[in-house]
């Protein structure tokens, strides 16, 4: 079993409608049901974030978030999957229940 | 090394090379080894044969000797990484992957995996199904060597990383899927056919008679796939007529004016009975099946002038109802030409959203021109000119340009790279 990234893409900080809501909560069951559902979460907009860097002394906070750009991760979906064929349905069928694009992106493997 | 032996190893190689790497892949799961293994099993070859002598049966010799090879590098590497124990297990024990149950079209329909870019597809699938070289690809598609080889391997590491299944498991994607690795044979084919840039030779024979071979290849694999056979057609009609196609000036030569006793007979025989085996199928024609019928039809005729027009243009309002694209449109408006004459086809031409594309302008060019309208062809051909990239086809519009100004103008041609590539 692999480990992918579906990162929710999106170009302004609305939030789900109702009935993309209610589609994402049905995908989500789906999700658990089939055993393909680790971790799932909607992000707060972009400009809430904070870049923290700790390297070197006493750590820096930046207001704002690490890239300004048109569109942004507005949640995500970790999921397993045995291959990407099964992975590449799970970001199309979460795609249209969130009503927004995807990325896809395997996590780094053993 | 004897020249027997050298010609064999070339033989056993282009026939033999994608099943070994295609073997490996399933019974190591890493494409990326069964890639090196089969070329170290070759090199093996290159080395033992003329002394040895050639084994009975050259392909299971390779096979062996390649995974040989593999299993001593991951007994090798075993300590290092637990992964590849699961690995060496797997060996031989051949098990079904989903609902392909060939390796070789496993692998073809692997490298043409739609999470991979186009020009990723195209690379890997001369290289693992091909058996082409690094080198060999860079230079059919002048990309720097380098270039290349990152592509490859930037493919191969996606393919690891993201877990792209090797064959395909969800019998629903299966036409989805071959339809994808017909696309990038075309594509190897017409880049071959009319090299897209300015800096190739117009007419890329080797790359031409790669993607013929592959195509054979995997209609053999689909004997019963419709679009296969029809693609192959298609290729063969075309092929036949590649040492007609450039003159020796190096100027594309319109189909109309080509020397159709150059054309070459053996591929036509071959392209027109897989025609007419799919006609006699009954069953509905795709769009390779139709092109190629198309195809059929110009290469029946004796003469340019003998060609049936209508059959042409009702192959196109097939084509049409199937794929309605302006491209298609475009061919259909120059069929058009020849049977309603150049007025009706230009009304038709005019209305394709297709500015920037240099057959939409060498077109207006042709039907102008038939229609006495020199002045307006001029600036067509000047259009054309400016966005054809093969050089043998700016020859030839350059040089139908040039001729305007003579006493008559000359009816058109057939944009002679039929068919256009959409």
């Amino acid at each position: 079993m692999a480990q992918y990234l579906m990162s929710v893409l999106f170009d302004s900080t609305e939030l789900a409608t109702s009935d993309e809501a209610a589609a994402i909560d049905v995908f989500n069951e789906q999700l658990k049901t089939d055993g393909h559902w680790v971790f799932a979460g909607g992000l707060a907009s972009p400009d809430t974030a904070t870049v923290v860097d700790g390297r070197d002394g006493e750590p820096v906070f930046t207001d704002g978030p690490y890239l300004e750009s048109k569109e942004h991760i507005a949640g995500f979906w970790i999921i397993e999957a045995p291959h990407l064929d099964v992975a590449l349905r799970l970001a199309a069928l979460g795609s249209k229940a969130c009503n927004r694009r995807i990325e896809l992106r395997p996590f780094l493997g053993e | 090394m004897t020249d027997d032996v050298g010609e064999v190893i070339t033989r056993v190689h282009r026939e033999e090379w994608a099943r070994v790497v295609a073997t490996l892949a399933r019974r190591l799961g890493d494409l990326d080894i069964a890639e090196e293994m089969a070329a170290e099993a070759f090199a093996t070859a290159v080395e033992r044969w003329p002394v040895d002598g050639v084994p009975p049966n050259p392909g299971a010799w390779l096979t062996t000797t390649a995974q040989r090879k593999a299993i001593d590098r991951l007994r090798r590497e075993v300590k290092r990484d637990e992964k590849h124990r699961e690995a060496l297990m797997l060996i031989d024990i051949p098990e079904p992957l989903g609902a392909i149950d060939d390796d070789r079209l496993r692998l073809v329909l692997t490298c043409c995996h739609p999470a991979l870019a186009m020009d990723a597809r195209i690379a890997l699938t001369l290289r693992m199904v091909g058996g082409l070289t690094v080198p060999e690809i860079a230079r059919a598609f002048l990309v720097e060597e380098s270039a290349m080889g990152r592509r490859i391997t930037r493919a191969k590491a996606k393919i690891k990383a993201a877990k792209i299944p090797y064959g395909v498991p969800f019998r629903e994607d299966i036409p989805a899927r071959i339809t994808g690795v017909l696309a990038v044979l075309y594509l190897i084919f017409n880049e071959g056919y009319l090299a897209s840039d300015p800096g190739k030779e117009p007419v890329r024979g080797d790359l031409t008679a790669e993607a013929v071979r592959l195509t054979r290849l995997v209609r053999a694999l689909l004997p019963a796939d419709g679009e296969v056979a029809g693609l192959l057609a298609l290729m063969l009609l075309t092929e036949a007529r590649r040492a007609a196609r450039v003159s020796v000036r190096g100027e594309l030569v319109a189909l109309r004016d080509q020397d159709r006793g150059a054309w070459d007979r053996v591929l036509i025989a071959e392209g027109h009975a897989l025609v007419r085996a799919r006609l006699a199928s009954g069953q509905a024609p795709g769009r390779y099946q139709i092109l190629a019928a198309i195809n059929a039809v110009h290469t029946d005729a004796r003469d340019f002038r003998d060609t049936d027009w209508s059959q042409v243009v009702a192959l196109y309002d097939q084509l049409v109802r199937l794929e309605p694209s302006p491209i298609v449109r475009l061919n259909r408006a120059v069929a058009v030409a020849e049977l309603d004459g150049p007025e009706v086809a230009l009304a038709e031409v005019d209305r394709l959203p297709l500015d920037g594309y240099h057959a939409f302008h060498a077109t207006r060019a042709e039907l102008l021109r038939r229609l006495g309208r020199g002045e307006e062809s001029r600036a067509e051909y000047d259009r054309a000119i400016g966005l054809a990239g093969n050089t043998a086809e700016t020859a030839y519009l350059t040089r139908r340009r040039d001729q305007l100004a003579g006493p008559q103008g000359r009816s058109p041609d057939l944009a002679a790279g039929l068919p256009v590539p959409s």
